[in-house]
């Protein structure tokens, strides 16, 4: 069987790679964490991986807004072979691979225009910018899948719990076209829900305010998502703020988490694709 | 020449800053500002053209869907009557200024200087009423800035701002020479004008030793004029500070105890208590070849053993006296800065695992005039709070523990200790990670952030009480991305074998950081001119004491550097080679070829004179009030669920992110809600198994009025329990799965050197610190949980003119345990209504500095009692019962007594209790409610489990009742009502607690 390859970018504040790389190890699939100057300087290739991973965390401080500097040095900034990180993004994409972007991934995607893209011309459409509450926030929330959503990340879920932990995860699109395209076209794929599975703009369920109670989006084709919740901080059961009681209403609770089936889904698809060809 | 760029948002984009700031107004300081806007100016120094002003703004630093963007014309509105602009002063981190840079430089494609200052940002507000002058100085100074570190411009607005804070230093005479064969009086006058803080004997061994033959000898044959240079005498002040020499803890104390007649010498509080009780365990544990205490006390932090493959490493820290004058600045230094003590211990370069974080703060009520200088307690809490959130969220560590505690008397100075421990793998390139070595001819590398003004005269800033004319320098404001970039970098260098240690540079700047680690190769040579700057003509001397923060000093094999440095270029870490390790027994420090310093290493680090002081123990007259017999407990419970040391912190845990990395187990909330408080955190160390780590932090500093050593050995007391409450095992001697437990002791004090006029009461304050250090070494030998790394801070005065705010003595226990396996740990909040609740451990009649009696502003008599043989046979039931699956929830009863453990033991959803307590004459209703007796715990079972855990426990247990699904907390006496409650009411109570 052909070995399913996760590059996880890092550097500049990033700061989830690790866990995002135990993820695609746990969900079968081999992950390296490179640095981005690594890839900068050509010493990395990311053609040659099948998922491209935009973790969390604080890349320049989030300075200029968040993802705003990362995604000015991936539109502008020359590789050693001369093109642009987003060339490379682009070629990636048309090859048919995936790309994850996580809480300040997610924000670097959308300000770099590739997410939701409903225009294809990479220009930016949606921002994410500062929460309601205007506080950061580490809360867990649960998020409701649209049903109607391409995504093969989301394969097969409903529901899911997770955590948010941003203070800028507020989802403003351009305008009312590009809102009612984007849900014309199913690409906002998790909603902010309270338990009971009623989508909400309610804080604290919703806890920034976003158009549309969005968390999620993809671009058409579903290859591309971005996230404010954190899936990879919730692989074990053991990170469910409620796990003590879960166990004891089932003592033969699964110890894997909720977000673990993300991971395991896109490597399930990958691993499909290969079969196919 | 300066382009200016603003950002502002659009029309119709919800700016929620603007709104905070203006409720903020309304409800802090009554100003009702209409409505706010806010906007971000980006001042540009470099030259550049219109056309790649145009492109910067537009394509770097505007948001196209939020923004609107004016160049070199600022936006101005006439609907806005007033305005405020928070600029920084000269030489104050402007993070938001150097990733501008970075993108203009990325956007551009030019090679420009990115190291220095070119782009200065600042804040302005515009305000839609027309305030007075009065009240827009209250909101800039109150709400937006400090003055300390900020400018601010304030009134109606002309549509333009011409201030740019650009660092000018005139050069001056470069080194200067100092007199100091002189009186004493004029001695202490030169300590006083130099900021040396040396008292006399100090200026007196210094003046000895340059009057002294020999060192005449040798500074002629180095062609040194024989008086001491400017940076000499800055060395030894630095060197000889109370922050790194702690020459309290070091001092001779005459301790005589009045209630018993007992008098003693005691040569050092450090070597007799804290040192001996670790050396002790130390032999104990070698005795039973068990040896995972690996390094104690000499490196920055101290390290245990996890397993073959990696080792454990923490320190726990304050940063007291920066975070009273500005509390954002002082504490994102103080995390940041601790953060570098892990980071930089034996080889350095492990990865941060957690931060924890416990800060003691007046009342956010406080309704006291506020002294010359003295910030309302209320501002220092935002403030603190906001600097550990960007300090450890920015870092990517999660805060996962903390506490926060408040009394009147951390008015003056809050105390702000900040804790991380991190992992290392036990060999970096096949070499013992933890371990310093360094040899004559290794490089001095300077890495990380650029040297400025900064905080120069920090250590000896913090030895001293505040008073309204501390330095302006004093003040530094961390910037966490500089150092997440740095500590990456280290990560792989050390990896790689690149690096053969490293230190921090932390107070004292290199003169410390080399300082320090040339004692280990026997000297070194230093090349001041090789240090980046800032910016232009800091002297010689500043350089090198400069805390200017994010550096790091590393020590480098002369054939490793060319590899070293391709690694941080390609880090972008700014790495500078300035000296040499030697071993010829002297810190020589030269700029530009000119010797500036050359000091002998023996009298720098031994040659400060040994301090003697007094303390003297007299019982305090106290007596147990006398409350109204009939008193309402509901009403009562739900205060004490307010009441601050009790209240919910969640709005504060909310902030800070506790679980980046994906290890946290029990996180500070838990439970269907996420609001049911927990004891100790709990980590794991990895994926792949789920060995992990339990987290606690004991502190009481209220007992203290009472029985100071009772407050200390308590203090212990609650730090054990809290890890026994969430499943941990007490420490074993022959277990040979290095089933290690860490100790870092904080002691904070007021001024506790006797002075007749200055410090009357000094002798008493002295001996309560001797008394928590009996207690700390009475506790740890009993237990054999050692101290492997501490902190004192010791001049905790906030002094303003002839009035002074002092802290209570305070000690903090911050405890670290290995727990083999996450999953069999226990939290707070009951599981299943029917399951039965016991108490485990005894009430006592113990109400002496309890949340109760405060709530009468009653101190009371009968402190808690620390009774460590019962204690030690509970914790081990504890362990037991939990080896046996028979605890469905334990909490750890401590602020509030038993009242509070239930009722926060039910807040998770639709959970209640219905139990009775078994009052008789022997302990009294409201002893059995609200006493905070040690070594306790609320605990739940399933009915099935009852026999057995009775069994178990004993006359340790005593059944209270049951949990219900009614949401209703209620206990009775016998047969007697005394608490009928909704779990809702209390907890809303509790919500609001900090609403003050």
């Amino acid at each position: 069987m052909k070995e399913v390859k996760a590059i996880v970018v890092t550097g500049f504040g990033i700061n989830c790679e690790e866990e995002m790389a135990a993820a695609y190890k746990l969900a079968g699939a081999k992950a390296e964490v490179v640095h981005l100057n690594d890839i900068f300087a050509g010493n990395v290739n990311i053609q040659e991986y099948d998922i491209l991973n935009f973790p969390g965390g604080f890349s320049f401080g989030d300075d200029l807004g968040s993802g705003k500097v990362l995604a000015n040095k991936m539109k502008y900034r020359k590789l050693k072979n001369g093109y642009t990180f987003l060339d490379e993004i682009n070629k990636f994409v048309a090859a048919g691979k995936y790309i994850l972007g996580v809480c300040n991934g997610f924000q670097f995607l959308v300000k770099m225009g590739l997410l939701p893209n409903i225009n294809g011309n990479i220009e930016q459409e949606v921002t994410l910018t500062r929460n309601n509450s205007a506080k950061f926030e580490d809360r867990w929330v649960y998020l409701k899948v649209n049903s109607n959503s391409k995504t093969p990340f989301l394969k097969g879920i409903e529901t899911i719990f997770m955590p948010v932990r941003h203070g800028e995860g507020k989802l403003i699109v351009k305008n009312q076209e590009l809102k009612t395209a984007i849900q014309q076209e199913n690409l906002n794929c998790l909603t902010y829900c309270t338990q009971q599975g009623e989508i909400t703009s309610q804080y604290p369920a919703n806890p920034n305010g976003s158009d549309m109670d969005c968390a999620a989006l993809t671009d058409k084709t579903g290859q591309i998502l971005g996230m404010m919740p954190h899936p990879e901080a919730y692989l074990s059961l053991y990170n469910n703020p409620n796990w003590p009681a879960l166990k004891r209403k089932d003592p033969q609770i699964s110890e894997d988490g909720e977000g673990l089936q993300i991971f395991k889904n896109i490597v399930e698809k990958i691993r499909g694709n290969y079969g196919n060809n | 020449m300066k382009n200016q760029i603003e950002i502002v948002l659009k029309n119709g984009i919800r700016d929620v800053e603007a709104e905070k700031i203006a409720a903020e107004a309304k409800n802090f300081l009554d100003i009702d500002t209409g409505v706010m806007k806010t906007g971000k100016i980006y001042n540009v120094t470099y030259q550049l053209t219109e056309a790649e002003i145009a492109e910067f703004a537009q394509k770097g630093l505007c948001d196209s869907i939020i923004h609107d963007v004016y160049i070199n014309k600022l936006f101005s509105d006439s609907k806005f009557k007033s305005f405020i602009l928070v600029a920084k002063l000269p030489g104050v981190t402007d993070d938001e200024g150097i990733s501008a840079q970075k993108t203009l430089n990325d956007i551009l494609g030019k090679e420009i200087d990115t190291n220095t200052q070119h782009i200065y940002t600042d804040a302005i507000y515009y305000i839609e009423n027309q305030l007075s002058q009065e009240q827009l100085q209250l909101i800039a100074e109150k709400l937006l800035g400090n003055k300390l570190i900020h400018h601010l411009e304030y009134g109606e607005f002309t549509g333009s701002i011409d201030y740019v804070p650009e660092v000018r230093i005139d050069s001056s005479e470069q080194v200067k020479q100092i007199d100091i064969d002189l009186e004493d009086e004029e001695l202490l006058q030169l300590s006083q004008n130099m900021l040396l803080s040396l008292n006399l004997e100090e200026m007196q061994a210094v003046k000895a030793h340059y009057l002294d033959s020999e060192t005449k000898k040798l500074r002629q044959q180095v062609g040194l004029p024989l008086q001491p240079t400017d940076c000499e005498l800055e060395v030894i002040a630095q060197t000889w500070s109370e922050h790194c020499k702690h020459k309290e803890f070091a001092a001779t104390i005459n301790y005589v105890n009045h209630e018993t007649g007992e008098k003693e010498e005691i040569d050092s509080l450090f070597k007799t208590y804290i040192k001996r009780s670790t050396e002790i365990i130390q032999k104990r544990l070698q005795k039973a070849g068990n040896n995972w205490l690996l390094k104690v006390f000499n490196d920055n932090a101290g390290v245990v053993k996890i397993d073959d493959d990696s080792v454990f490493v923490w320190k726990v820290e304050t940063h007291n006296s920066p975070s009273a004058i500005d509390p954002y600045g002082g504490a994102i230094t103080g995390i940041l800065g601790n953060n570098r003590d892990p980071l930089g211990t034996g080889i350095g370069g492990g990865k941060l695992l957690f931060n924890t974080n416990v800060l003691c703060f007046g009342p956010p009520d406080y309704d006291k005039p506020l002294l010359a200088g003295q910030l309302h307690p209320k501002r220092i809490f935002a403030g603190v709070r906001h600097g550990i959130e960007d300090g450890g969220n920015k870092s990517g560590i999660p805060t996962v523990n903390g506490s926060i505690v408040f009394d009147e008397r951390y008015s003056g100075k809050p105390l702000v200790y900040c804790g991380t421990g991190g992992v290392m793998p036990a060999k970096f390139a096949g070499v013992n990670s933890w371990e310093k070595n360094i040899s004559a001819g290794d490089l001095i590398i300077m890495a990380g952030g650029r040297v400025g003004k900064d905080g120069i005269h920090g250590a000896t800033f913090s030895s001293a009480e505040i008073d309204e004319n501390s330095p302006q320098s004093a003040v530094q404001i961390g910037s966490p991305i500089t150092q997440k970039l740095l500590s990456d970098f280290l990560h792989e260098a050390a990896r790689k074998g690149l690096i053969k240690c490293s230190t921090d540079n932390g107070a004292g700047g290199l003169s410390s950081s080399v300082g320090e680690l040339a004692t280990i190769s026997g000297g070194a040579d230093i090349n001041l001119e090789k240090v980046p700057l800032k910016y232009a003509n800091l002297k010689p001397w500043e350089i090198f004491i400069s805390e200017s923060q994010e550096r790091m000093t590393l020590v480098v094999q002369p054939q490793k550097l060319a590899e070293l440095q391709q690694l941080a270029a390609s880090r972008e870490v700014e790495l500078s080679n300035i000296g040499v390790f030697t071993d010829h027994g002297y810190l020589n420090v030269k700029y530009e070829n000119e010797t500036i310093a050359y000091l002998n290493m023996e009298f720098l680090h031994d040659g400060v004179p040994k301090k003697y002081m007094p303390a003297e123990w007299h019982q305090p007259q106290l007596s147990e009030p006398k409350l109204e017999k009939d008193l309402d407990y509901n009403q009562i419970l739900t205060q004490l669920m307010g009441s601050l040391n009790i209240c919910s912190r969640e709005q504060v845990i909310r902030q800070y992110d506790h679980e980046v990395k994906g290890k946290t187990v029990i996180k500070p909330l838990m439970g269907d809600d996420g609001k049911a408080p927990q004891d100790a955190a709990v980590m794991r160390l990895n994926f792949d198994s789920y060995q992990g780590l339990a987290i606690s932090n004991g502190i009481i500093p209220r007992y203290g009025d009472i029985d100071a050593y009772q407050m200390s050995a308590g203090a212990f007391d609650e730090a054990i329990r809290q890890i026994i409450a969430v499943g941990g095992k007490l420490p074993d001697l022959n277990d040979k799965n290095s089933r290690f437990w860490t100790v870092n002791d904080n002691f904070c004090v007021p001024d506790s050197f006797y002075d007749p006029q200055k410090n009357p009461d000094g002798k008493l304050k002295l001996a309560k610190l001797v008394q928590m250090n009996k207690a700390l070494f009475d506790m740890a030998i009993f237990y054999n949980i050692p101290m492997t790394s501490g902190k004192d801070s010791m001049k905790n005065d906030f002094k303003a003119g002839d009035v002074k705010i002092s802290i209570p003595p305070t000690i903090l226990y911050s405890m670290v345990a290995k727990l083999p396996d996450v999953r069999k740990t226990i939290t707070s909040d009951f599981k299943q209504a029917g399951d039965l609740i016991f108490q485990i451990g005894k009430t006592y009649n113990e109400l002496g500095g309890s949340e109760f009696y405060q709530l009468f502003d009653e101190l009371g008599q009968n402190v808690p009692q620390v009774r460590m043989q019962n204690a030690k046979k509970v914790y081990e039931k504890m362990m037991q019962a939990n080896d046996e699956h028979l605890l469905e929830s334990a909490h750890d009863i401590s602020d509030g007594g038993l009242a509070v453990a239930l009722t926060e033991s039910a807040f998770t959803k639709g959970m209640g209790i219905d139990i009775s307590i078994p009052a008789n004459s022997d302990l009294s209703e409201t002893a059995w409610l609200f006493a905070e007796s040690h070594s306790r715990f609320v605990i739940s079972v399933k009915p099935e489990n009852k026999r057995k855990l009775e069994l178990l426990f004993q006359t340790d247990c005593c059944y209270l009742g049951k949990v219900t699904s009614d949401g209703k907390i209620k206990i009775a006496n016998n047969n007697k009502k005394l608490i009928d409650l909704p779990v809702s009411q209390l907890k809303q109570a509790w919500d609001e607690g900090l609403n003050r």
